[in-house]
């Protein structure tokens, strides 16, 4: 580790806050259907919307059908997603001449931008059309991150409200979130990225003659449009196979900074909107920093596993001083590098501008321990805030019983019937992971496609299916997901990672919306002071902890000790 | 739910206008016309062909040129289609070795390329980008300290100095900005076309 | 407060045989279903019990083992069967004793109560357990009540301490706040008529008998969604532990059935789900040996998340009566002839008031106090003149109030006017003394705050309760009688209609109330509050419309009811805390030991260098079994609870539960492992 790494990794964090604390305030107002800046701009395509579609904007939604209305959505999106990619061998904009897309991958690849994960079993160079990464991967980036924050939003109505039955309009949220939001900062980070030297063309490859006379084609296309939405809206989906770690995606070292910025930026804000919406910025200033706690602290392990190098490949005479530099780019080096795995699944981003199955044994359980814990630090685009606050409130039902109350959080009384939808929500993540990997390692066809044998096979089986159920969509990438099984349980993963907990977290928000609001008094359990703080790191950190300790030690665990033992597998 | 179809069919279709087709192609308007250059890929001409672009790193293996980092991409085996054959620096196929740290596979592979560079008798100590492939396979980038241990090995296949070729290497050698942002790195396209120039 | 009913020692030998007992019946499946954690807890100890005959009948050598975990598992649902066995038993022993005076009361039923056919008291005898509701029933000095009831006719002088241990007798009569009777109390003189108002098998000494028992025992809201928790982590560690087995499988190891289930029990939270209900049964305990009876356990919950106590003034801020405080003479009379004259016009006056005067008077004179000769002419005090006093020979003295008084003076110095105006601003009673018609002064009366009630209140305050006070009295002596003893709000001049809307205000702004309350008039009142605890002493109306009833009629004891209530969620939320606190030490313990075989690396997160594998998990296992019989005491008296703002307690309990549930177990299950290893168990 050194005081150049440490202050890169610095710098990008500073900017992601000082920016999220104003665009916090902003995304609030947006999503409280406040007049905004952009109004006179997008009001009239707003009403238009609205009116084609025919939406009374006026009119809220019970619980119940919000989560109809976003579930009709999704659906209807998986299915027009799918029939894109089957046919992008008749439609236009194809220049590469690629057939339709194989029936499992084409499913697989629906769900994966659906849900927001971007989990990728194509190599988008080889597979995918410029017509489908434009109508089909662009448009899921937008209003799959657009829906994470309605659905975030409508939790937060569950709080700021009181004896209300609706928790807001989907539609409407929706519709603000892209338009007010995601469009006009991919806007702005799409022409800084090409000023920065990412290809924005709608050629498809280009021929060159390298120096020594050999040929090189090299893929190219519509690039950074797609790229400011794939980190803006923590979706994670590269325009190529190597996602950021490519040259076009992310030239230099501030293409590299800005895109960690963007992935950060707008979940970080949203405690910050969340404080605000609850009318008290202490308790989303306690939320941003404990995911901000946890992010740090991730990113120190992660780099400090990185900057010693591989004892392994050191011990045949290779130079440790750079760290280790299997599967990264010489333009980031490994602060940065370990830093943007740390913020990609802190965030259910999934991007990555290194290979993190190449992690060293410690450097890669940060990333599977960030998605493990549901991606909250600072968490997906609403995923990330919805998620965190499900902890917050286990958390704050233990702890809240320590200062002799029936715990309440921002005023909602938890009872059994949160309770119930909680715990539903969170059992969904260990019955996914660990039963997927269980059966993965029993079957002949799950182990066929590891790449690494030992406890790393393991940690690339786990690896993906946490990265699903988390619908973060980066991998340990060794690991050939296109085939029958994976395509198939890991499209499972991201369905059940996506709506099986959202629905609980959606339910939740109705009933507390529902509810009234009790007064806080100095009886009251605090949630915005350190103590807070430290209690939610440690109740996230030992529940997390508790359900993955075994996995996590036959995996990365046992690997780190087996590595420094000098044993390869 | 079901009345919630008719909303959810039109605001997908309206959302696919907007955001699927106006906003890439406004991009790419402004782009074509404001940033040409690095809107079509930063690329470098000479005498009327693309030799390739500045960003994107391209396969060495004559001893006359600084050789970039090993690359694990690959490429259809045209012998059999359902197979893949080692193709360094594939530009249509990135991708990483995805090589665990205790895979015995990928200390084999360093420990071939380090015996390689110690029969070249290049080094003592191997950069460790020299013996690591990049994330990508197309890592446009080495460390100044593998361009160096490369510049004897060069000179003498071009009967140049090593002084000579040194400091064209340190010439091309880019900085952090302000001291901390980025690493240190020699692009081994823009080197290799600046060590063609040296006559 | 009187009287407590003594406790049982916290292992009281009956009780702790009994619950030995008790602990076996318990293993009833259908019983223990009702306890997700100690069922599946069962349910694996069987499992594993399997396994040991098969481990026996094989002789494949690990049966020494495989037995040794099963008994141990069979001890941890043994265990917590005791811990809430040990509650009950606590309770039935104080219900053994109230059932005692239910059995064999015979009643005598009116036959014609409506006394139509002109003849009185005509009653037969039947027994108490025919009565039916509306029965009327005579009771004589002698007889036990037979029912629930209320006085229709006559007074009668009761001894209720069946129910309340107080023996000091109580007095019953119809009509008013003071008709309702209980069965089971004993009439010790004069006679009353009774209108039964309960069915036998629901009285009061039933519900209590029933409480007290837990038999009826519902699970309180906030341990249902306790227990969804604790359902939700068993089944998240059972997923945990079933899936492992392929996960070793895939590393090299094939674990025995055996292992996995004493992982998993060492991870399901069995601590805190072995002592859960015990926690919940000495709450109510604790609260039924405060003289309280909670006629649910909701109300017991409700009561720790009380934000406003609604008291009354009288008998709670201060004592019941006014007392004499000052005596200030007008300019030119002596102090020591004014508290004489005071005195004096006050030793024939026996209200409270008039000796409260005497006391002051004596303190301040000392010894030589003047007496009231034979030729002393007592003038009582009458509601016509509002003034009493004495004549004696040549001095007439009159007391009384300060208008009355002064109606018969011929002058009113300024002075003693301003006396009388400070008085009252102070919230106080200014009593004016003559002379011989000449004012000589006037004498302070005032509210006497109950001295240790301010420290109280500033320790609500602490925890976060505001405290209002309910008087009569009018605003300004409200406001006096408020500030001087701390209580944060006040309603002054007080209709039963005042406090229902103050207690609809409160709750509107979402906080919870609690108040407590006697007469008819309080009942809309007591129905409304979250908490409304009735006196033992009041109406029928009011005892059914509270969720509480004090048998004391002690009106300060809202102040430990609160507290009570706290405490029982805290040692709820401390135990959980501790019990999945535990389970980071039994991984390190556990999982190096199943998988040392195929990675011998992991020997490195063994911290506790541990024996042996077998050693390790044994030692695990037993730990988790003995903190349960450990905790037992902790669950019975609940964690200590302070009058501390909710930060301070957070960070304490935090501190002991939290850090000490990671610690101890590292440290319990070394010394363990020691010894286990030393007797070669392992």
């Amino acid at each position: 580790m050194t005081s150049i790494g440490l202050a890169q990794i610095a710098i990008v964090l500073i900017a992601v806050v000082v920016a999220a604390i104003p665009l916090g305030g902003y995304i609030a107002r947006v999503l409280a259907g406040e007049r905004t800046l952009l109004s006179p701009a997008f009001s009239p395509v707003e009403r238009a919307f609205y009116k084609f579609s025919g939406v009374d904007p006026a009119r809220e939604q019970s619980w119940l059908t919000y989560t109809m209305a976003m579930l009709a959505f999704s659906v209807i999106g998986f299915i027009s997603l799918y029939a894109l990619q089957r046919l992008q061998a008749y439609l236009p904009l194809n220049p590469q001449g690629f057939g339709g897309v194989p029936a499992d991958l084409a499913f697989n690849t629906s769900i994966s931008f659906v849900t927001n994960t971007n989990w990728q079993n194509y190599g988008g160079e080889t597979t995918m059309s410029h017509l489908t990464q434009m109508l089909g991967l662009t448009v899921h980036n937008f209003v799959s991150a657009a829906t994470g924050l309605a659905m975030a939003f409508a939790l937060v109505r569950g709080f700021s409200r009181a004896e209300s039955p609706t928790v807001g309009n989907f539609w409407v949220d929706l519709t603000r979130a892209t338009l007010y939001v995601l469009l006009p900062m991919s806007v702005v980070v799409a022409l800084v990225l090409i000023a920065l030297g990412v290809p924005q063309t709608l050629q498809g490859s280009i021929e060159a003659t390298t120096l020594e006379g050999a040929k090189q084609a090299i893929a190219i296309g519509p690039m950074a449009s797609q790229e400011a939405i794939k980190e803006l809206g923590t979706n994670g989906g590269g325009f190529f196979n190597a996602n950021s770690a490519h040259p076009f995606e992310s030239p230099n070292a501030f293409s590299n900074m800005l895109e960690i910025w963007a992935l950060l930026v707008v979940p970080l804000a949203l405690a910050f909107a969340f404080g605000r919406a609850v009318l008290d910025h202490r308790q989303g200033r306690a939320i941003a920093i404990t995911m901000m706690i946890v992010l740090v602290a991730g990113a120190l392990v992660a780099y400090w596993a990185e900057a010693n190098g591989n004892p392994l490949l050191t011990a045949i005479g290779v130079d440790p001083s750079p760290g280790n530099m299997e599967g990264k780019e010489v333009r980031f080096g490994v602060a940065t590098s370990a830093l943007f795995a740390t913020a990609t699944t802190g965030t259910s981003c999934g991007a990555v501008n290194s290979m993190h199955d190449s992690f060293m044994p410690l450097g890669g359980l940060v990333p599977l321990f960030n998605m493990l814990m549901g991606s909250i630090a600072p968490g997906g685009v609403g995923a990330g805030l919805y998620g965190f606050l499900v902890l917050a409130i286990i958390a704050v039902f233990v702890a809240g019983l320590m200062v002799g109350r029936t715990p309440e959080y921002l005023g909602k009384k938890i009872e059994a019937r949160e309770m119930k939808l909680a715990m539903l929500a969170v059992l969904i993540y260990p019955l996914t992971v660990l039963g997927f990997t269980a059966i993965s390692v029993m079957l002949e066809t799950g182990l066929a496609s590891l790449n690494n044998a030992g406890p790393h096979g393991l940690s690339e089986i786990l690896y993906a299916f946490a990265s699903t159920t988390d619908n973060n969509g980066s991998a340990f990438a060794g690991l050939t997901g296109n085939t029958l099984w994976y395509n198939t349980t890991l499209g499972v993963a991201m369905l059940l990672g996506r709506f099986a907990y959202v629905i609980p977290v959606l339910a939740i928000a109705g009933s507390f919306a529902a509810k009234k609001k009790t007064a806080a008094s100095v009886g009251t359990f605090p949630t915005h002071g350190p103590l807070f703080i430290g209690l939610l790191i440690g109740v996230i950190i030992i529940l997390y902890l508790l359900q993955y300790f075994p996995a996590l030690a036959l995996g990365p665990i046992v690997e780190h000790f087996a590595l420094f033992a000098g044993k390869t597998f | 739910m079901l009345s919630q179809i008719r909303p959810a069919i039109v605001m997908i279709g309206l959302f696919t206008a907007l955001t699927g087709l106006v906003y890439p192609l406004a991009i790419t308007g402004v782009a074509q016309l404001a940033m040409p250059t690095q809107a079509n890929g930063s690329l470098i001409e000479g005498d009327g062909t693309v030799i390739g672009s500045t960003l994107i790193g391209q396969n060495f293996v004559s001893d006359r040129y600084f050789h970039g980092r090993p690359s694990a991409t690959t490429a259809p085996d045209p012998a059999d289609p359902s197979k893949t054959t080692d193709a360094p620096y594939n530009a249509s196929n990135s991708m990483g070795s995805n090589l665990g740290p205790t895979s015995k596979k990928l200390v084999d592979r360093v420990n071939a390329a380090i015996e390689a560079e110690f029969a070249a008798g290049r080094i003592d100590v191997v950069a460790a980008d020299a013996v690591t492939t990049s994330a990508s396979g197309l890592d446009p980038h080495i460390s100044p300290q593998f361009a160096l241990a490369q510049a004897s090995a060069v000179a003498k296949a071009r009967n140049l100095s090593e002084m000579q070729v040194r400091a064209l290497v340190e010439a091309n050698t880019e900085g952090r900005v302000l001291g901390v942002i980025g690493e240190p790195r020699v692009n081994v396209l823009l080197l290799n076309m600046a060590l063609d120039r040296l006559k | 407060m009187s009287h407590k009913v003594a406790a049982p020692g916290l292992f009281d030998a009956g009780i702790i045989k009994r619950a030995a007992v008790d602990a076996f019946k318990k293993l009833d499946p259908r019983r223990l279903a009702r306890n997700p954690v100690i069922f599946v807890t069962e349910i694996v100890s069987a499992v594993v019990t399997v396994f040991f005959v098969r481990d026996l009948v094989a002789q494949n050598g690990v049966a020494y083992f495989s037995g040794q975990i099963a008994a141990w598992l069979w001890f941890t649902v043994l265990f917590a069967n005791f811990a809430e066995a040990v509650a009950e038993g606590r309770g039935k022993a104080q219900a053994d004793a109230l059932r005692k005076t239910r059995t064999d009361t015979h009643a005598k039923r009116l036959i014609d109560r409506q006394n139509r056919s002109g003849m009185t008291d005509v009653y037969e005898g039947v027994s108490a357990l025919d009565l039916r509701l509306g029965d009327v029933v005579l009771v004589e000095a002698g007889d036990l009540i037979p029912g629930d009831g209320e006085v229709i006719e006559g007074v009668a002088s009761i001894n209720e301490s069946a129910i309340t241990g107080e023996s000091a007798p109580v007095i019953r009569e119809a009509g008013g706040d003071r008709s309702a009777v209980t069965g089971g109390t004993t009439v010790l003189s004069d006679w009353v008529k009774v209108k039964i108002t309960a069915a036998p098998g629901s009285t009061f000494i039933d519900r209590m008998i029933a409480l007290v028992e837990g038999a009826q025992r519902q699970k309180t809201p906030n341990e249902i969604a306790l227990s969804i928790l604790l359902s939700g982590l068993t089944i998240i560690f059972l997923i945990v532990c079933v899936t492992l087995w392929p996960l070793a499988i895939y590393s090299g190891t094939t674990l025995s059935i055996t292992v996995l289930i004493a992982l998993l029990v060492c991870l399901i939270p069995t601590t805190i789900g072995g002592l859960l209900s015990a926690i919940g049964i000495a709450g109510m305990d604790r609260l039924i040996r405060f003289n309280v009876i909670a006629t649910s356990g909701r109300a017991v919950e409700a009561a720790g998340d009380v934000d406003t106590l609604l008291l009354d003034k009288t008998g709670t801020v201060t004592f019941g009566n006014r007392m004499a405080d000052e005596f200030i003479p007008v300019q030119g009379v002596s102090e020591r002839a004014f508290v004489d004259a005071a005195l004096l016009a006050s030793l024939a006056d026996e209200t409270p008031e008039g000796r409260s005067i005497v006391a002051l008077a004596k303190s301040v004179l000392g010894s030589s106090t003047p007496t009231l000769g034979p030729e002393a002419q007592i003038v009582p005090f009458s509601a016509h003149t509002r003034i009493s006093g004495v004549d004696l020979p040549g001095q007439t003295l009159r007391k009384g109030a300060v208008d009355a008084v002064t109606a018969q003076v011929k002058s009113v110095p300024v002075d003693f006017e301003r006396a009388v105006e400070r008085i009252s601003r102070a919230g106080g009673t200014p009593l004016a003394v003559s002379e011989n018609g000449r004012l000589l002064g006037v004498i302070h009366l005032k509210d006497i705050i109950k001295p240790d009630i301010k420290s109280r209140f500033a320790a609500l305050r602490a925890m976060g309760i505001k405290t209002v006070m309910v008087t009569g009295d009018n605003p300004i002596t409200a406001a006096a009688i408020a500030g001087e003893a701390g209580v944060d709000d006040f309603i002054a001049q007080a209709k039963p209609e005042d406090k229902l809307a103050y207690i609809r205000r409160e709750q509107q702004g979402g906080r919870l109330i609690a108040m407590c309350g006697d007469g008819t008039n309080d009942a809309p009142a007591l129905a409304q509050a979250d908490v409304g605890v009735a006196m033992q002493t009041g109406t029928q109306a009011a005892r059914e419309a509270g969720n509480m009833v004090d048998l004391d009629s002690d009106p300060t004891k809202l102040i430990e009811i609160v507290a009570i209530g706290k405490q029982l969620l805290m040692t709820r939320g401390s135990l959980t805390t501790f019990s999945i606190a535990n389970d980071v030490a039994k991984y390190f313990a556990i999982i190096p030991a199943l998988f040392v075989v195929a990675y011998p690396e992991l020997e490195a997160i063994n911290v506790m260098k541990l024996a042996s594998p077998q050693s390790a998990i044994l030692s695990a296992v037993i730990f988790n079994a003995l903190i349960i019989i450990a905790l037992i005491p902790l669950a019975l008296k609940g964690v200590p609870y302070r009058p501390v703002g909710a930060a301070a307690l957070l960070r304490r309990n935090l501190l002991i539960y939290g850090l000490g549930g990671l610690i101890a177990p590292f440290v319990g299950i070394k010394i363990i492992d020691l010894a286990v290893s030393a007797i070669h168990l392992a």
